[in-house]
């Protein structure tokens, strides 16, 4: 019960997000030059022909009916359809969605893993991985997913045909060459983000070691593995688990770029073409997705926060 | 001359001078590499028409994907124009647009920061409000669809950046804020009625500058990336206008054919973004030093001669006791190059009680962990021999023996030496249940079943006498009272039926109706069990009542060593006496009590004689000439001071 208070209140609290992101992207799209209504009828169109496409449209309302009204439709989960294709908002996201949300998740576990497991690293041995990870985060931070996704094409699909250039084969339809398709975007969406993750972890670890109760739990002889999986890591664990909530929204929006070079059909790459095409029912749509992703996110965030302390769980 | 009047006063309570941030950046290579390349960059780029001959749109279809050439530095794209030329040109674009999302990152930044921090209330909350919900957008789609109302505006999409960039700022110096406004220079120019705006350009922006530096270089690094993505992207500068961005584009294109071009097209760009993250952690660094120079710099050299003066002379044998069950023989502990801990013997026999007594920052507690051989703060065992049990569990790092040593200590932890601290509320794992953690250190030490290890964690519970041991166990360290705390952790200790328990000032954070009720604990687990305790404390009431022996420590040197009888009864050195005077269990009612005048020096500061002859009534000129050694000037009485048998004479004559 505590846990679905919890959820409810979480999500609860998201709404001012949902509800500025979304007022704002339609304040924006008014702005926009050009006026719909005399794009569908034409020019030659009767008066009486444009007042009521104008109607049809909601356009003749003030901007905050116009609002409301989009609102109500998307909360029926009616978004409108496309400007260019006319396919439903919500059927054109829906079958984007699974693609984005396997690369993300896939960028998140893989940088996780070996983000956690060099940051684990160099906060016991220091020296040359300590540099390392150092080194690697600049990287990190100076190479572009984009650039890098390219270099790795050159390299591993062109120089090398050992994965697929560009193009997503869906898990169900085959897994083998599913996998063989996540790789070189995955990996290129990982660079970034294992080192954040690492350096996190780093820190965190090395805040942790210096606390009394590792001293405490060393002194009264509790083995030293245990010392440092069970309990040093699981403290050190919240910072990280803040972080890679942080990362795995970095990748939604890294995944615009990443799915752009290897024309994969996710959410990101629908984004871009319709940024460059003007399709404004789809971007408000894939804004507001986006956006219930990022609320999805930091929900999961807080759920892990309070399984992993137990002080969090009581308040 | 006003000018004048009002930053005289203000400068006496400012920072000390120190050196400019340019001159210790120029010191660090890797800040001149990266503002060398940042410079050449600029220059480069404005000045792009000098340096190629070849105009960016200019065309030669006869050598399309030319790789580098004399004629063509960097080869050609696939419409044969110069790629050093588009990278020059298309590097304008780029400047521009870090320039134009800088400066608004830095005025919302800044403004709102700082308005948050220094004003406070109503404008603190709205500010931080706002800034949290941005904080949880990505930049990038915000930025996809400014594009999409204004197409190819890239004014538009940078100067959405640098609003959607600035709640990192604006937290930050928000924070920074917050911690200088209370400062005293601070407090002192609003007092000096100073104005508002005067107080924040003067006292509380420099403050904050290296800060800003670091965040500015760090977000430019941010959008030099983000421009070339948009323009990857085919929403920033239209073909065939050049950008960094729509270079990649372009290689993108023709990657099976030439990948070279990816190198042209990319490594600029890592370069320049790699220069501006070492320019950020460069400032970070220098700043960093600045602050932390004076206080490291003074430790250090201290190190140096007191480690010889350590070895002083240690007058008695002082065998150790073949009866002992920890036998400690100069003991000399160094953290940070400083000795902390020097020449300290000592013997705890089975089932007795030893105090070890002092002020605070006299070594008793670092001495107390030297017997685990877990030093903190990365100090290390400079030299001694704990021998526990006929074991030595000390030997030095990477002689023969070390390791053999390590081994010795793992296996005496837990069930030969445990431990319980001083701050029960945080030493035990605040993310586990009291009864999981004991059960863990059940089963370390004596195996068995989940089962058997619930049982006898109940038993260990009700062992320390908490009332309902089952429910207890359930509970979290942060639900626990520091009585409850550091029953809990008492009983920990017991977990691997130890022979030894050092206690670390137990009570010392409890209230003084707890602290007795755990001191009678200690005394009937010793009772039961027949337990050995060492004890570090700084009230007499504690040797009083459990001590058999205690030890007497000094600014890391034992003082005095006895039976407690004899100790109360007859101290032999001063310190002792004056402790024992201004002990508040003998206060007499009415008149003051007795302290002992000045404090203990601290590690890099210890005089080469007698520590305490600064503050000892009975000091001479022996006492500050040379060290003073150890005597034994009664049986089983041990003391460090020059005038010990005249204090035993005077002490028997009366």
């Amino acid at each position: 019960m505590a846990i679905l208070r919890l959820v409810a209140r979480r999500l609860l609290s998201s709404a001012p997000l949902l509800f500025l992101v979304s007022g704002l992207t339609f304040v924006l799209v008014s702005l926009v030059p050009g006026d719909p209504a005399r794009t569908i009828v034409g020019q030659h169109a009767t008066a009486e022909q444009y007042a009521s496409v104008r109607a049809q449209l909601g356009l003749d309302e003030p901007l905050i009916e116009q609002y409301w009204h989009w609102l109500a439709k998307a909360c029926h989960g009616d978004l409108g359809s496309s400007l260019f294709s006319g396919e439903p908002v919500t059927a054109l996201l829906g079958s984007r969605l699974p693609v984005s949300l396997s690369l993300v998740v896939a960028g998140t576990a893989v940088s996780g893993v070996l983000g956690v497991a060099l940051g684990l690293a160099s906060a016991r041995r220091g020296g040359l991985l300590v540099r390392a990870v150092d080194g690697l985060s600049l990287l990190g931070l100076a190479v572009p997913a984009f650039w890098f996704a390219l270099v790795l094409i050159a390299l591993f699909a062109v120089e090398l045909p050992w994965f697929p250039v560009t193009g997503y084969v869906p898990l169900l339809d085959d897994p083998g060459e599913w996998a063989r398709s996540m790789v070189l975007p995955v990996v290129s969406l990982s660079l970034g983000a294992v080192a954040i993750i690492a350096k996190q972890t780093r820190d965190s670890v090395l805040d942790t070691l210096g606390r009394d109760f590792v001293r405490v739990l060393e002194a009264n002889g509790f083995r030293p593995r245990s010392v440092l999986y069970r309990h040093v890591l699981r403290n050190a664990a919240l910072p990280v688990v803040t972080v890679l909530g942080v990362v795995l929204v970095s990748l939604l929006a890294a995944a615009v770029f990443v799915e752009t070079v290897f024309a994969m059909p996710g959410l990101g790459s629908l984004t871009q073409q319709a940024t460059v095409q003007h399709d404004i029912p789809v971007i408000q749509g894939a804004v507001l997705y986006i956006t219930v992703l990022v609320v999805l996110v930091n929900l999961l965030v807080d759920l892990a926060y309070g399984r992993l302390d137990p002080r969090v769980r009581a308040s | 001359m006003t000018d004048r009047t009002t930053t005289v006063p203000d400068r006496a309570t400012t920072v000390p001078p120190r050196p400019g941030l340019p001159r210790r950046l120029a010191r660090r290579p890797a800040a001149v590499f990266a503002v060398g390349w940042l410079v050449l960059l600029t220059l480069a780029t404005t000045g792009s028409a000098l340096l190629t001959s070849h105009g960016p749109l200019e065309q030669d279809l006869d050598r399309v994907l030319a790789g580098p050439s004399g004629r063509h530095p960097l080869g050609t794209d696939t419409l044969g124009r110069d790629l050093l030329s588009r990278l020059l040109f298309g590097g304008r674009s780029t400047l521009f647009a870090v320039a134009e999302a800088l400066a608004v990152y830095l005025v919302v930044g800044v403004g709102l920061g700082l308005a948050a921090g220094y004003l406070g209330g109503r404008v603190d909350r709205l500010i931080t409000r706002a800034a949290d919900l941005m904080f949880a957008l990505p930049g990038i789609i915000i930025v996809l669809v400014v594009l999409s109302v204004f197409p190819g505006n890239l004014h538009a999409a940078m100067v959405t950046f640098g609003v959607l960039g600035s709640p990192g700022l604006i937290r930050i110096l928000r924070a920074q804020t917050l911690g200088v406004r209370e400062e005293l220079y601070v407090a002192a120019a609003r007092v000096a009625g100073l104005s508002r705006s005067a107080i924040l350009r003067r006292h509380v922006l420099p403050r904050l500058a290296s800060t800003v530096i670091v965040q500015a270089a760090l977000f430019a690094a941010i959008v030099v990336t983000v421009q070339a993505g948009l323009g990857f992207l085919g929403l920033g500068a239209q073909p065939p206008d050049p950008s960094w961005g729509g270079l990649v584009a372009d290689a993108s294109q023709a990657i099976d054919r030439d990948p070279w071009m990816l190198v042209p097209a990319g490594v600029p760009l890592v370069i320049t973004v790699v220069a501006l993250g070492l320019l950020g952690d460069a400032v970070r660094d220098a700043a960093v030093e600045n602050w932390s120079a004076t206080p490291s710099s003074r430790r250090s050299p201290a190190a140096g001669p007191h480690a010889a003066r350590a070895a002083a002379p240690t007058a008695p044998a002082d065998p150790p006791d073949p009866a002992a069950l920890l036998s400690v023989r100069g003991l000399s502990i160094a953290i940070g190059g400083a000795a902390v801990v020097q020449e300290v013997s000592f013997d705890v026999r089975a089932g007795e009680t030893l105090g070890v007594v002092g002020e605070s920052g006299c070594g008793k507690s670092v001495t107390s962990l030297g017997v685990l051989g877990l030093i903190p703060g990365g100090g290390r065992i400079t030299g001694g021999r704990v021998v526990f049990d006929g074991v030595d569990l000390v030997a030095a790092a990477g002689a023969t023996g070390a390791s053999a040593a390590s081994a010795a200590r793992a296996r005496v932890r837990g069930t030969g030496i445990a431990y319980v601290s001083q701050e029960p509320m945080v030493a035990l794992d605040p993310t586990f249940a009291v009864g999981r953690q004991l059960a863990e250190a059940v089963r370390t030490h004596r195996g068995g079943t989940r089962r058997a290890a619930r049982d006898r964690v109940l038993e260990l519970l009700a062992m320390v006498n908490i009332p309902d041991p089952a429910a207890v166990a359930r509970r979290y360290p942060h639900q626990l009272s520091g009585g409850m705390a550091q029953r809990v952790a008492i009983a920990l200790a017991l977990a691997g039926d130890p022979r030894l328990l050092v206690a670390d000032e137990p009570t010392t954070a409890l209230d003084v109706t707890v602290q007795a009720e755990v001191l009678t604990l200690l005394r009937t687990l010793q009772e039961r069990t027949g337990m050995a305790v060492l004890i570090v404390t700084h009230d007499w009431g504690v040797v009083a009542d459990l001590c058999h022996r205690a030890v007497v420590m000094y600014a890391g040197q034992v003082v005095e060593r006895a039976e407690v009888e004899q100790l109360f009864a007859l101290p032999l050195h001063p310190y002792t006496a004056g402790l024992l005077a201004a002990n508040p269990h003998r206060a007499v009612l009415g008149r003051a009590l007795p302290t002992i005048p000045g404090t203990v020096p601290p590690p890099g500061d210890r005089p080469p004689g007698c520590r305490f002859a600064a503050r000892c009534p009975l000091a001479d000129e022996r006492c500050t000439a040379a060290p003073v050694a150890l005597t034994e000037p009664a049986p089983d009485r041990i003391t460090r001071c020059v005038r010990s048998a005249q204090l035993l004479l005077e002490a028997e004559r009366r």
